[in-house]
């Protein structure tokens, strides 16, 4: 470009230009460059917080983690957190079993039926659902299940709330891995006179399984992390779950961390600094496994 | 029965349990609402009145003796954390979209931005135990005190700048946690820009970053604003970190940035245990009307997410 400006024509006042315009030009080399160190900035400060944040519970956890931790229950601020882990495995699984069902159905539907009214109004509740604040839907547990059905804080409560907060993502990922299910395979199968329930469940979802896992690990991870909703539903115990649906509270991890962190003694700091290694390390396990799972399928990006 | 029949039965549990929660807590906290009627949101003052005395009769609810609920200053402290969290979220997101999608080499592009979407699995509860422990100790001794003595002249920065736990750190902690959904939204939406419209800017002769800052980054700002929309909602809803840093303030309001504050979802789990003790209810249905009142305002918020994301031809957004 330079080349064709300097064969120009050279008339009077063409030096005064051209120092113009290598200013111009040098004013615009300089804002790219502070641009793209602006971005890297940005990036930067976002990976130290990530790296803070993550090394803070990974040593502050680690040095946390004794035997006792695994093996003793909560006594009072100190003791383990035997019961905790239970609780937050067993409200998962509870959660899980009871979305797993719905949440794929409704995403089976809203992929399969997609132009329909009703796989639209899915979509859109589904979207919607994601943005309430888990605290409201935890508010809900409590008004209904707990007071209302007389539940107490009990197991079910807390299994109902997560799994109303789990299932528009398990929904959206199932929607998501059915629409990249070739359209050609379903309807070979429909030309060989396979009707809709066949095709869905004999063709359409064994190729969209690994999304369909992958969007349950994540609504797992979801259950693992959550906090708001199972302070209102699940309650706190320092026991063993005793095999209750209703009636008796459970602990869970997250809990833990909250309360135990506000506590004046060390033994219910460290608890605190446990459980979050705990947590932190089941939902960046399960994240990091669910996205190996996409990636290789599609060959990454 | 047809096999879509059965399907369209499961699949309704969904659309029928956000209904439910909608309605059980317009109806649960009804009572509330005609009791509080408007000065609900236009004062402010959260008092159970006087728990000994013996309940009497109020538009039709029973109430104790001297109970008002305004919940004024809970939704100043939702909405200027929320600002507050945008203000730094936007640009660090847009910046680090623009340095994933366009500065990094496509081999390393994929594990950075997997640690970017670490960020967004960490549990909320983690990140208010990070602010608790860490950051509100670190910005309550050194940062702040030098802030309000450096910038003490600007409005809403001067002041008493407390003891770390408020408004700023609220925000900042809200930040975090939003940056990796706008960053990585916009950095998807990026890189399926078109090659051709940067190669056309680089023949017009423009620098690289001026292509991306002028030409891809206006071809995405639909979705930027979307998905800006959308962290205004998780922020507006965020409990745990909040409640963990931002010192649950009663009954006032912020007289500057360093104060501390409570928002609507962090209040709901502050005050359930107090709210129990008023026998006549009402304190705990007024609390479910600040759980109405939240989910309206991220309702409003999300829908008007989905619309300008699904205009922009963004059909599935991260969730």
């Amino acid at each position: 470009m330079s080349g064709v400006m300097a064969s120009g024509g050279m008339g009077a006042g063409e030096p005064a230009r051209e120092a113009a315009r290598l200013l111009r030009m040098r004013r615009r080399r300089t804002w790219s460059v502070a641009g793209w160190g602006l971005c890297a900035i940005g990036f930067g400060l976002l990976g130290i917080a990530m790296g803070w944040i993550l090394l803070m519970v990974l040593l502050r956890g680690f040095s946390a983690l004794t035997p006792t931790v695994f093996l003793e229950v909560t006594q009072g601020t100190g003791g383990g957190l035997l019961n905790a882990i239970e609780g937050t495995l067993v409200i998962g699984v509870g959660s899980m079993i009871l979305a797993v069902p719905f949440g794929v159905a409704a995403g089976l539907y809203a992929a399969q039926f997609s132009h329909t009214l009703f796989a639209r109004a899915i979509r859109f509740m589904a979207d919607v659902l994601v943005g309430v604040p888990s605290i409201v839907l935890g508010y809900f547990g409590y008004v209904t299940m707990v007071e209302g059905l007389g539940w107490k804080f009990s197991l079910a409560a807390a299994c109902i709330t997560i799994a109303i907060l789990c299932l528009p993502y398990i929904c959206r990922t199932t929607e998501l891995a059915l629409s990249q299910v070739p359209a050609a395979m379903q309807e070979a199968a429909f030309a060989l006179g396979a009707g809709e329930g066949l095709v869905a469940w004999r063709i359409a979802l064994p190729v969209a399984m690994p999304g369909v896992v992958t969007g349950i690990l994540l609504a797992f991870a979801i259950s693992v992390g959550e906090t708001a909703p199972l302070i209102y539903t699940a309650g706190w115990s320092s026991y063993m779950w005793n095999g209750q649906l209703v009636g008796s509270p459970v602990g869970y991890l997250t809990y833990a961390i909250w309360a135990f962190i506000n506590e004046p003694f060390a033994s219910a700091n460290a608890l605190a600094y446990a459980a979050a290694f705990l947590v932190t390390f089941i939902v960046l396990l399960i994240s990091v496994t669910a996205r190996l799972v996409l990636l290789r399928r599609q060959g990454g990006r | 029965m047809s096999f879509r029949r059965v399907l369209a039965v499961f699949a309704a549990v969904l659309p029928a349990s956000l209904i439910a929660v909608r309605l059980f807590l317009a109806v649960y906290s009804w009572p509330a609402v005609r009791f509080n009627g408007l000065g609900f949101i236009t004062s402010t003052s959260w008092n159970l009145g006087n728990t000994y005395g013996s309940p009497i009769v109020r538009n039709g609810v029973q109430v104790l003796p001297g109970a008002h609920y305004g919940i004024l200053f809970l939704i100043a402290g939702t909405l200027l954390s929320t600002l507050i969290a945008l203000v730094i979220a936007v640009p660090i997101g847009v910046g680090a979209a623009i340095f994933l999608a366009e500065a990094v080499p496509a081999r390393f592009r994929m594990w950075l931005s997997f640690f970017v979407e670490l960020l967004a699995a960490v549990p909320s509860v983690v990140f208010g135990l990070w602010g608790y422990a860490v950051l509100v100790p670190l910005l309550g001794h050194y940062v702040f005190p030098v802030m309000g003595r450096v910038l003490g002249f600007v409005p809403f920065l001067g002041g008493s700048t407390g003891s770390g736990s408020g408004l700023l750190t609220a925000g900042i902690v809200l930040s975090l946690m939003i940056v990796p959904l706008i960053a990585a939204t916009l950095r998807d939406a990026i890189l399926a820009e078109p090659m051709v419209v940067r190669e056309s800017a680089a023949a017009l002769g423009v620098t690289r970053f001026e292509a991306v800052w002028k030409v891809v980054l206006p071809g995405v700002r639909k979705i930027l604003i979307g998905v800006t929309i959308l962290a205004t909602g998780r922020a507006l809803g965020e409990t745990m970190a909040v409640l963990m840093v931002s010192g649950n303030a009663l009954n006032y309001l912020p007289p500057n940035i360093y104060s501390p504050i409570s928002t609507m979802a962090a209040f709901i789990v502050s005050q359930l245990d107090s709210a129990l003790q008023d026998p006549t209810g009402l304190a705990v249905r007024s609390l479910a009307e600040v759980a109405l009142v939240l989910s309206v305002i991220s309702l409003g918020v999300n829908t008007l997410a989905r619309l300008v994301l699904y205009r922009a031809g963004l059909k599935a957004a991260r969730v």
